[in-house]
């Protein structure tokens, strides 16, 4: 009995320490994920590298997009570098994996935020704020003469594998109680190019992937988009629940971008602003925005002008868009949703306090 | 004199040696597999992900392209992933037949007393063999049989349809642009058992070759002399006396296109990995998809491998 009691009581003793164990790890301002891309000198981002106007590699050998942007950013806010990026390109099957085995330090890759995704019984991500507000479309020859989804009945129709789109597809066309028949492909290119072969009289996607998809078509303007919006998503950078820290400093780090283009800082202007911001001490919301006052970025683990950081690096959410997927992209895409809300979309930042 | 004869001590005795050698690897592998499997449970459990298989009984809320058994979204997860492993063992079992019956017809052609044949059959292993099999159904699917034409110009015969939706017999119709029929094969199924069976065919054509080759010559002499034709002769004589030799390196080959099956995803085929593909996406969890997929393949081949090891008894010289 006495070797019993000693026991239960070295029980607690045990628990105890590990508890003690885990708030050292977790609390504070130092996330282990941070302190881990410090050490390496680089921030590995996964990205999907095949889709122009998100992450795309150029003729020079460069990533550019705006996913790639978000890397670059947060390689500002932390490195103080936006080159110390290490892109890993990865399938829409591999990234969860990819991140949650901490390959990959954040997945900045067009991925749509869900409840299952985002909960700790399902992938267990921790999303960073909306980068592009989406929604799943349909891509058909303009010959086909199919104008809306009910015209796809019995029809044959591309999907990438492991993706949303799937499940969307399937739900609406049991809404319509239409059959059809799914082909699935493990890549993109697979599956626009079983498309261009005419296997299938459509191809569906989000509405940006396909369109971006469209600018390398040998002849873009015979494609139409339907217009069935059959989904909404959101496209959301994603890091993983066990690390709060890192994921509160990615998060901040989007802001910072949405917020600059709010306030009107600019690559261009933010010198000036600053400037002015550190001249007029009344000027009290810049000068907390760009860390002139006040230690918002070290509450983050971040530099305190970890804001000046990322819109010197990429520009303003506004610029980031017009330069990678705007009506001066190849991608000729409207603002849409991701207008400011001043001008009625849903890019809105909390305040910078 | 008396030479007194010694018990060497036991762990020098022949007949201990080999179990304790045994037994030492044995605890070996039992440790690093307990490491490995206790790792496992720790991090996964530290992350929330312990084995779960209550999500094969929720719906599964995706369409298949083709499935012989009843499939729609409304079915649980475990009928989408049996629709899957029919499809593949669907695509198995043609495979194994088809590249048999090709196999053997190029193995023998090598023996051919016309040249061309013979150099033919040479070139056909050379070149099949030494071009990766990813590539082989890629091209395959995207460039031949994605090339047919497709509706109204699809090739015609009674009964038949060759479109580039697929092969359709049995009265086809063309409903809406689309071609209808009770019986039909996809091009992505078709696609996916021609690569198969024409890159194992050329494994199996050096296998048959090499169990012909094995054969004494004087077999084929002593049977002419006896005046059997010379496809006599491989059917009666030298066949059946290949066929030792034959087996065994079948097997290996069997089972490697079962394997080569898992491609299918490459060319669009609903297959067990493409099914296992989007359960993981959807329901997140890895380690228990893995391993129905790891252990549905380790039956298939095992099975495999216990109906050659069969056939290879029955053909085994019996000595009386």
């Amino acid at each position: 009995m006495v070797l019993l009691h000693r026991f239960t009581a070295v029980v607690p003793l045990i628990a105890s320490l590990a508890l003690v164990g885990c708030a050292g790890d977790g609390g504070g301002v130092q996330s282990q994920k941070m302190a881990a891309i410090k050490a390496r000198g680089s921030l590995i981002c996964g990205v999907d590298g095949k889709l122009p106007g998100f992450s795309f590699v150029g003729p020079d050998g460069r990533y550019s997009g705006l996913d790639v942007d978000i890397c670059k950013a947060t390689a500002a806010a932390v490195l103080s570098d936006p080159a110390k990026v290490t892109y890993r390109d990865l399938s829409a099957t591999e990234r969860f994996a990819a991140l949650s085995s901490g390959e990959v330090d954040l997945l900045s890759r067009n991925t749509t935020m869900t409840l299952s995704r985002d909960a700790p019984g399902g992938n267990a991500l921790a999303f960073a704020p909306t980068t592009f507000f989406d929604g799943q479309a349909v891509m058909v020859p303009a010959t086909s003469g199919i104008r809306s989804l009910k015209d796809l009945a019995g029809k044959p129709i591309c999907v990438e594998t492991g993706t949303s789109t799937e499940l969307n597809l399937a739900d609406r066309m049991r809404e319509l109680n239409a059959t059809y028949t799914p082909l699935k492909f493990q890549s993109g290119d697979q599956t626009f190019a079983a498309y261009l072969q005419g296997r299938c009289v459509a191809v569906t996607s989000d509405r940006s992937q396909l369109a971006a998809k469209r600018t390398g078509f040998p002849n873009p303007a015979e494609h139409l988009l339907l217009p069935d919006m059959l989904s909404k998503e959101p496209l959301n950078p994603a890091t993983i629940n066990a690390d709060p820290a890192w994921a509160d400093a990615v998060r901040w780090v989007v802001y910072s971008l949405i917020q600059a283009e709010e306030l009107g800082v600019t690559a261009a202007n933010i010198d000036a602003k600053v400037a002015e911001a550190k001249a007029n001490k009344n000027l009290a919301q810049l000068r907390r925005f760009f860390g002139v006052e006040g230690d918002l970025g070290k509450q983050l683990g971040l530099p305190a002008d970890f804001v000046v950081r990322t819109v010197k690096a990429v520009g303003n959410y506004g610029e980031m868009f017009e330069r990678n997927v705007g009506t001066g992209s190849p991608l000729k895409l409207e603002r849409g949703m991701n207008q400011q809300w001043r001008q009625g979309g849903l890019m809105y930042s909390p305040p910078f306090l | 004199m008396t030479s007194r004869f010694q018990i060497p001590p036991w762990w020098r005795n022949r007949r201990y040696l080999p179990w304790l050698v045994q037994g030492a690897v044995a605890l070996v592998i039992a440790v690093v597999v307990a490491f490995l499997l206790t790792n496992l449970l720790l991090n996964l459990t530290a992350r929330g992900l312990l084995l779960s298989w209550s999500w094969l009984g929720q719906p599964a809320g995706f369409d298949l392209a083709e499935t012989i058994l009843p499939f729609d979204a409304s079915l649980p997860y475990w009928r989408a992933m049996l629709a899957g492993l029919v499809n593949t063992l669907r695509v198995v079992i043609a495979g194994l037949v088809g590249a048999t019956v090709l196999g053997t017809l190029i193995g023998t052609a090598s023996f051919s007393s016309n040249g061309l044949l013979r150099r033919l059959a040479r070139v056909y292993v050379e070149v099949i063999r030494n071009i990766p099999l990813l590539l082989q159904l890629i091209f395959w699917y995207f460039v031949v049989f994605l090339a047919l034409p497709n509706g109204r110009d699809a090739l015609q015969l009674p009964g038949i349809v060759l479109a580039k939706s697929g092969l359709f017999l049995g009265s086809p119709e063309l409903v809406d642009g689309v071609w209808q029929a009770p019986l039909r094969f996809t091009v992505e199924f078709g696609a996916l058992l021609t690569g198969l069976v024409v890159y194992t065919a050329a494994f199996i054509a050096e296998v048959v070759r090499g169990g012909i080759a094995s054969v004494p010559k004087g077999q084929w002499e002593a049977a002419t002399s006896l005046g059997f034709s010379p496809l006599l002769t491989l059917q009666r004589i030298v066949l059946p006396q290949a066929l030792r030799v034959i087996v065994p390196g079948l097997n290996t080959q069997y089972i490697s296109l079962a394997k080569n099956s898992s491609l299918a995803v490459a060319c669009g085929f609903t297959d067990l990995y493409s099914v296992s593909e989007t359960t993981l996406n959807q329901t997140g969890r890895a380690i228990e998809v893995m391993l129905i997929l790891l252990g549905s393949y380790l039956v298939i081949d095992l099975v495999i491998s216990a109906l050659m090891n069969g056939l290879n008894g029955l053909v085994q010289l019996r000595e009386r």
